[in-house]
């Protein structure tokens, strides 16, 4: 158990310990300075809005894979852990060249006028990426148990599908879809690797609050560093207790069932 | 409508995935195999190769063993704050990597007192390939330990308390009955977990102080080489690691899905 604390907790610590020369009105302004708020809003966003567009697009593939025992079925739910297995500098560079506007996919946008590159939605999309599997995995579990009766008996009872994914399948499917969000924001608010290459790195325009950190280091603002790292540990913690409490919730429903 | 949606389903993870890993491919060999193949006489690549080799291993042994000790201990004994340390060890899940690398350095940089008493006997950590072994650590220990806590949670005592009752000490029932059982397990979150540390970045990049030849990993030798316009070099270790990578975590789905009933069926 000395090992976990010696693991986990004292490094951690030293972080929080790095500010301790300084005064809470001091740390305020530097965890809180303009540019830093600007990146957390940045990283906040494009996390939230990658995180929901997972949740859409994960919980469609999740129940096309589960309802598809043939060979295209078990290739497409193979193509799922990739995103999961790529190292990330590597889906950095990748992204990039493909979206940049000599990319086979960044070609075909700039001519309908779209960037991707060096923008929000290209962070978006590196984060959209990262997150994809924490969503389907998530999910596909609990799809490939799902009840029937309760659909059988809506259709009975003369219910529309558009009805029965509604007021049936989505409410049966909403825990696990939160829990599958909250991993995925997880993971993507503090993603570095496939982020910084497409960003840009603008400071209050594509700068996250992971290269901030980095930023300040390469300064040797350990301090400014600390601050920046302080908030985002708060946020990694809060995230964890709350995605704990969702998965015990899970497993209940689950076992309840 | 369902042939339709299966459509669908390939087409937006052919884009999503597929064409991305194609991309990686073509990059590597848009001047023919010859300087796709040169990357690797570059003494540069090749000490980044054998470094990333050598993290992967050394995560592996410390992750592997202290996952088996962080499983047995937390489902095998009863303590008061027991469900806060279970909850603790998923914590580098959702810190950001660049954060753990952040708070390796500010705990065994040469600035703080235990990094400068280690710097005193002449162990450096920080900077060092030490260091960047520590980050990886922390990174992925969570993939091994929850594996193991899952398994032995659900095995139960009664076997260990058996093999107690029969005379045998803590580290006999440990080697001979604990460990064979959460063996699946234990290779399920080593897979994992070694598919991690070789792609690793975030928290190394902020560690390694980027020595080339001495702390410059390969995830790290694939941003120096991008950012020198070395594209077919670039791309060329990004499709060995992703390769690998994706290897090992396929051989780990593969062996998820057809999950033994009994121990012994592995």
């Amino acid at each position: 158990m000395l090992v976990i604390a010696i693991l986990v907790i004292v490094p951690l610590s030293a972080i929080v310990l790095t500010m301790a020369g300084i005064t809470p009105e001091r740390f305020l302004s530097i965890a809180f300075s303009p540019r830093a708020i600007a990146a957390y809003e940045l990283s906040l966003g494009t996390a939230l809005g990658a995180s929901a567009f997972d949740v859409v697009v994960g919980v469609w593939l999740a129940a096309v894979i589960v309802g598809e025992r043939s060979l295209t079925g078990r290739f497409l739910n193979a193509c799922v852990d990739v995103p999961f297995a790529v190292p990330t500098a590597v889906t950095g560079i990748t992204l990039v060249t493909l979206y940049g506007p000599h990319g086979w996919i960044g070609a075909l946008l700039a001519r309908a006028g779209i960037t991707v590159v060096y923008t929000p939605l290209g962070i978006g999309l590196a984060l959209a990426f990262v997150g994809l599997p924490f969503v389907v995995r998530t999910v596909q579990p609990v799809i490939a148990t799902l009840p029937q009766e309760f659909g059988e008996a809506a259709r009975s009872l003369g219910a529309t599908r558009a009805t029965i994914l509604r007021r049936v399948t989505l409410p049966l499917l909403a825990p696990a879809m939160l829990t599958g969000f909250a991993l995925a924001f997880a993971r993507t608010l503090g993603e570095y690797g496939s982020v910084i290459f497409i960003a840009g790195n603008v400071p209050f325009k594509t700068e996250i609050v992971p290269l901030i950190i980095v930023t300040r280091l390469e300064e040797y603002d350990y301090v400014g560093a600390a601050a920046v790292a302080t908030v985002s540990l708060v946020a990694s913690f809060l995230l964890l207790l709350a995605i704990n409490a969702l998965q015990r919730r899970l497993i209940r429903l689950r076992v309840a069932e | 409508m369902r042939r339709a949606s299966l459509v669908a389903a390939v087409l937006v993870l052919g884009v999503l995935v597929l064409l991305p890993l194609a991309s990686i491919v073509y990059e590597a060999l848009r001047s023919g195999i010859g300087p796709a193949l040169a990357t690797f006489a570059d003494p540069y690549a090749r000490d980044a190769i054998g470094l990333t080799v050598l993290v992967a291993l050394a995560t592996i042994a410390v992750n592997g063993a202290f996952g088996v000790l962080a499983g047995w201990t937390l489902t095998k004994y009863r303590f008061p704050g027991k469900a806060a340390l279970v909850t603790l060890i998923d914590l580098p899940l959702t810190v950001s990597p660049v954060v753990a690398g952040l708070a390796v350095l500010l705990c065994f940089g040469n600035r703080s007192p235990l990094g400068g008493w280690l710097e005193e006997h002449g162990i450096h950590v920080a900077f060092a390939p030490l260091g960047i072994v520590l980050a990886t650590i922390f990174v992925t220990f969570p993939y091994v330990a929850r594996e193991t806590i899952a398994l032995l949670n659900e095995t139960g005592r009664e076997l260990e308390e058996a093999a107690l009752g029969l005379g045998a000490n803590v580290w006999q029932t440990l080697l001979r009955v604990t460990l064979p059982n959460a063996r699946g397990a234990l290779l399920n979150g080593l897979l994992l977990c070694n598919a991690r540390a070789l792609g690793e970045f975030g928290a190394v990049s902020v560690i390694s102080g980027r020595i080339r030849g001495l702390t410059v990993t390969v995830p790290l030798h694939i941003e120096d080489l991008y950012n020198e316009d070395n594209i077919v070099g670039a791309f060329t270790l990004a499709a060995l690691l992703a390769a690998v990578a994706i290897a090992l975590t396929l051989t780990r789905s593969a062996l998820e899905h057809r999950k033994p009933t009994t121990p012994d069926a592995l």
